[in-house]
């Protein structure tokens, strides 16, 4: 009976493990377009599909991933596995993460003149990007609705900065996380009383 | 020798990019080109080409691609290590505190001014995007003539997708490639 319960309780570790390595390898193959598609296609896996995240976490492990140096979308990937299953989390994601670009263009730079020259791939990359932003905009559209949908002010506030300080003025990230973070902080510290708005 | 040489130029890269993507080529440059002369300019311009129409994060496909032309695959995974571990220790770090003391009161500050700013984020890489899909070029130089109706019609098609029928976001960016390497092609036999 024992050793039964043991070995379901491994088989469910071994499950978890197996599901953040495919999940984290399937959508390491499908990003097109930067470490944000990823971000999106996370939130839309973990949060919504598996509900192993929160909307919130999922925003906040972003902002770590953003501040650190390294690739976005590799960032995320160990966050997420560290958050789920610690540090062997951390491995299983990364590995999922880098595996497909590694392959991929191991493979590419070996056949690289053909795969420049060929016009099926050249369309089919380009006519890609459209499903591409379609899944990014899902996501922001989401995301953005919960952020108006407070009625805070202030949070409204620091999104419509950061978004014309990406846009308009070219404003490096790390210096944008450093300056809404500080905003943040003394939000709370200035605030006497304990705001009954629900947390974003 | 080299490939100690290899995992540490890219252990520099991975430890100094900040920000990311883009913001990295340069740096990226600057090792392979100018400091070892692993790859001349025009192979660097390849490499840049190539890093663009596969998935991947840019450091990592340069990465690969530079391990690969300088010593095979073993060389690929060297340069690659090389570039993501600096990343996995401070990102680990990160998490690690982020953990322990995300329910302190001035951590919850932190934390709140944010996620509004990183929703602001990914709306201006998905400005980006839809640009360059739409037009084929970045947001501060589009250019109304170029507009591309077919990339819209999927464009739009993907988002009806998504919103109203929940459609899984890997089969709509493959599907979008298909239908619309399909349509191209039907269209420009006529």
């Amino acid at each position: 009976m024992d050793t039964k319960k043991k070995s379901d309780l491994l088989r469910h570790h071994l499950s978890v493990y197996w599901k953040l390595f495919t999940v984290t390898f399937t959508l390491s193959t499908c990003t097109f377009g930067g470490g944000f598609v990823i971000v999106g296609m996370m939130k839309q896996k973990f949060v919504e599909e598996l509900g192993w995240l929160s909307e919130e976490e999922m925003l906040d492990m972003t902002a770590i991933a953003q501040s650190a140096p390294g690739a976005l979308g590799v960032n995320i990937a160990v966050i997420v596995g560290y958050r789920l299953k610690k540090l062997k989390g951390a491995f299983v994601c990364a590995l999922g993460a880098i595996l497909p670009p590694l392959l991929i263009i191991s493979l590419i730079s070996v056949f690289y003149q053909q795969f420049k020259g060929n016009r099926f791939i050249s369309i089919a990359l380009q006519v890609m990007r459209a499903g591409v932003a379609a899944v990014i905009l899902d996501v922001v559209l989401s995301l953005a609705q919960t952020v108006v949908h407070t009625k805070n002010g202030f949070w409204i506030a620091l999104m419509v900065f950061t978004f014309l300080g990406t846009v308009v003025f070219h404003i490096p990230a790390i210096v944008l996380i450093f300056i809404c973070g500080t905003a943040g902080f003394f939000s709370t510290c200035f605030s006497d009383k304990d705001t009954k708005e629900k947390p974003l | 020798m080299i490939y100690l040489q290899m995992f540490f130029a890219f252990f520099e890269i991975g430890i100094l990019s900040f920000g990311g993507g883009y913001a990295a080529v340069p740096l990226i440059q600057s090792q392979i080109v100018e400091k070892f002369h692993w790859l001349d300019i025009s192979q660097f311009a390849d490499l840049i080409t190539i890093a663009e129409a596969t998935p991947g994060p840019l450091m990592i496909n340069s990465a690969t691609f530079v391990g690969q032309q300088l010593a095979g695959f073993p060389g690929a995974i060297i340069c690659t290590l090389g570039c993501v571990f600096p990343a996995f220790v401070i990102v680990l770090l990160l998490s690690f505190l982020y953990m322990r003391y995300r329910s302190l009161k001035p951590m919850q500050g932190i934390l709140t001014g944010l996620r509004p700013a990183v929703v602001a984020m990914i709306a201006s890489a998905a400005l980006s995007l839809f640009v360059l899909a739409l037009f084929g070029s970045s947001p501060s130089e589009i250019c109304l003539e170029n507009f591309r109706p077919i990339e819209a019609a999927l464009f739009c098609l993907s988002l009806f997708l998504l919103r109203k029928k929940k459609a899984n976001a890997v089969f709509v960016i493959f599907g979008s490639g298909i239908a619309g390497t399909l349509f191209y092609l039907l269209f420009s036999a006529q």
